[in-house]
């Protein structure tokens, strides 16, 4: 299964400010009610985005200068709360490729890592540097250079981190692990034979 | 230097690395329900794969039924869907099923352990971030994204990267009045919502070796409100007396070698933490939130913080909070009017959660202008609260007394809380919007609480209300 290989992400930015935002908030319990995931884009942030009567609130989201940024910029903790991967396919699909924030959770983590969106972690001083820069000029150009572990903009870069394991597998194209656990084979079999198992008795 | 359970559990269920490093995990257990499965099963059929390992899996429909009527088709469309496309899936792949009719359906964390399905040693994991309250058990248990269940019912394994682990020692004796879910939300006060990342959480100590299985579970559930994806205790006496005869249990002579195995399983004396932590009990008070997350909480006794004492980095988030729950500055956070009472959840859910609250409730009223709810965590609790007449005591009182179910914990079923009402709540999360309004407030706190705001009609101390601990003479 050849995958897009995630080296760099291009792009312009956006900084929805806050620490431990939660995915409650990112992707309404509401917006789960579905057997597929397509659409949820639309469900971004929208309690946060609209009021009940569907009149926009003051968002960095809703605000037209950041309209197309694929990267987005957060503070600590994240996308902590439920695992639910409908708030990273909600963030995907409404056309973010990578997140730098101070921290994030880690079920958040990885479900964004298996959907090839790098979650590259920062230091406060530093986002909140690239947040100003974009908040001057929102047509910034931010790169997020998974290989080298740094961020770039105008003429200034900040290194990231991201864990060694999520790094390889985004820049090697194996960032949906699915064919290297099929890879397993017997040993499946093996390791399901020696385990132990709930039966009814 | 001797070993955690995690890491024996760990080394055990390690198939292979991986080539970037991680290791694929054997998962003994897999939990779905109708939520964060439909999706899974599209991308195995696109990928023209099957359920490996079917037996290993079990479902049931939680998050989205109604608990006023399970008369079919649902009057939500939407949720009508989620349960046919559940049934359909389940139907084609071979997997057990709990379903409505079962007579055993209910909350996926409260069916697991009722069913003797959870056992010490297992690794469990499910598409929900509560999958922890099973390492109550002494399992190592995870919540799962959707692309994760795919891969479990793929392989039955996961690619996932080694914990580091923390010992939570709990000694002492709690307080009168003073719960496990006080016990862990002081945990979550003490050491943070993001202080658990990168870590599993083992907790001992002399409370959790006095804990039932009940109260080990109300506080393995909410590790992830922690930031832990995991949180367990070791398997004792107590675990296997409640394991013991249960349907999914072994039995017979295979009952004694797995008791045997799962004694080896305990983390040796002389195991080694990544980091260890001490609370004394006595220093933990009834507890509730008076924020939007599950750490920003105090003693019932406190007042609810004042932005302008805190350093200037703190404040915008204190005053975030505070908006959002229309509190002030420093008021106290008793008398805080409740317009709704729930209790339920796969936190507070469970037999002995509604035996305790009956023993206060019996002969009291719900107080005008209240709309209280109680939810029992599956059909078999239900069952149970029938027969022993505590679900009568609910009713008397003037709670609606429903079916299984998630209901109001996240208000994905028609329980949800309207404009700005404020939720006295058993359940593990306050976010903003949880409960189903966006503008709604909720305030966590333990199941005895939230009966002493339901008769009061405010956020009150359940020792001066009910006299707790006076009773049970602890």
């Amino acid at each position: 299964m050849a995958l897009e290989k995630i080296q760099q992400v291009i792009g312009r930015a956006v900084h929805v400010p806050g620490n431990d935002i939660d995915t409650d908030r990112i992707t309404p319990a509401r917006y789960l009610k579905v057997v597929t995931f397509d659409g949820l884009g639309e469900a971004l942030f929208y309690d946060e985005r609209y009021g009940p009567d569907g009149s926009q609130k003051p968002h960095p989201l809703n605000d037209p200068r950041f309209k197309g940024a694929s990267i987005m910029l957060v503070g600590a903790n994240f996308g902590c709360g439920s695992s639910r991967e409908h708030s990273p396919q909600a963030i995907y699909r409404a056309g973010f490729r990578a997140l730098i924030g101070e921290s994030f959770a880690e079920i958040f983590f990885g479900n964004s890592t298996a959907l090839s969106m790098p979650c590259v972690s920062a230091s406060k001083a530093d986002i909140e540097a690239l947040a100003a820069a974009v908040a001057e000029n929102p047509a910034l150009e931010v790169t997020v250079d998974v290989e080298r572990l740094e961020v770039r903009y105008a003429d200034k870069a900040f290194g990231v981190s991201l864990p060694e394991s999520a790094q390889k597998a985004l820049v090697s194209g194996r960032w949906d692990p699915i064919a290297d656990l099929l890879e397993a084979g017997e040993l499946l079999e093996q390791a399901s034979a020696r385990l132990p198992k709930a039966v009814k008795s | 230097m001797g070993k955690s359970l995690y890491e024996k559990v760990w080394e055990s269920h390690a198939v292979r690395t991986l080539p970037n490093g991680q290791t694929q995990l054997f998962i003994d257990t897999h939990l779905i329900h109708e939520v964060t499965s439909p999706q899974a099963f599209g991308m195995l059929k696109d990928l023209g794969l099957r359920v490996r390992f079917p037996e290993r899996t079990f479902a049931t429909v939680d998050h989205i039924v109604p608990t006023h009527s399970l008369l079919e088709p649902f009057a939500d469309p939407q949720a009508d869907e989620m349960i046919r496309k559940l049934r359909e899936n389940v139907r084609e792949h071979g997997i057990t099923f709990f379903d409505v009719g079962s007579g055993q359906q209910g909350i996926v964390h409260v069916i697991g352990p009722e069913q003797g399905i959870t056992q010490p040693g297992m690794t469990i994991a499910c598409g929900d971030s509560h999958t922890s309250t099973h390492g109550a058990f002494g399992a190592i248990a995870f919540g799962i994204g959707t692309t994760q269940v795919r891969d479990v019912l793929a392989t039955q394994t996961l690619a996932m990267g080694k914990l580091k682990v923390r010992r939570i020692n709990v000694e002492g004796r709690l307080r009168p009045g003073v719960y496990a879910k006080d016990v862990i939300l002081h945990i979550i006060k003490v050491l943070g919502v993001n202080g658990g990342l990168g870590y599993a959480y083992e907790y001992g100590g002399s409370v959790f070796d006095n804990f039932s299985m009940e109260e080990r579970m109300t506080v393995c559930n909410m590790s992830i409100e922690g930031g832990a994806r995991c949180g367990y205790v070791n398997p004792d006496q107590t675990t296997f007396d409640y394991l013991e005869g249960r349907p999914y249990a072994p039995k017979g002579a295979e009952w004694e070698r797995a008791v045997e195995r799962w004694k080896a399983l305990a983390s040796d004396k002389d195991a080694r933490y990544d980091d260890v932590v001490n609370i004394r009990a006595e220093d933990i008070a009834p507890t509730v939130t008076w924020g939007i997350n599950p750490g920003q909480g105090c003693a019932i006794t406190d007042r609810v913080p004042d932005p302008a004492l805190y350093p200037e980095s703190e404040r915008a988030g204190l005053e975030e909070a505070l908006a959002h729950m229309k509190l002030r500055p420093g008021q106290p956070i008793k008398g805080v009017k409740v317009d709704v009472a729930f209790l339920g959840s796969c936190t507070n859910g469970r037999i002995s959660d509604f035996r305790e609250v009956a023993k206060y409730l019996k002969g009291r009223k719900v107080a005008p202008g209240v709309r209280a709810i109680a939810v029992p965590g599956s059909q078999v609790v239900a069952r149970q609260c029938e027969e022993e007449g505590i679900a009568e005591v609910f009713r008397e009182a003037g709670f609606e007394w429903r079916g299984a179910g998630c209901s109001m914990c996240l208000a994905m079923n028609p329980d949800k809380l309207v404009g700005e009402e404020l939720c006295a709540s058993s359940s593990n999360r306050n976010f903003k919007g949880r409960q189903g309004s966006a503008t709604g407030r909720t305030v966590l706190m333990s199941p005895v609480m939230v009966a002493a705001a339901a008769v009061t009609g405010a956020i009150s101390d359940a020792r001066e209300v009910f006299g707790v601990g006076e009773l049970v003479g602890a």
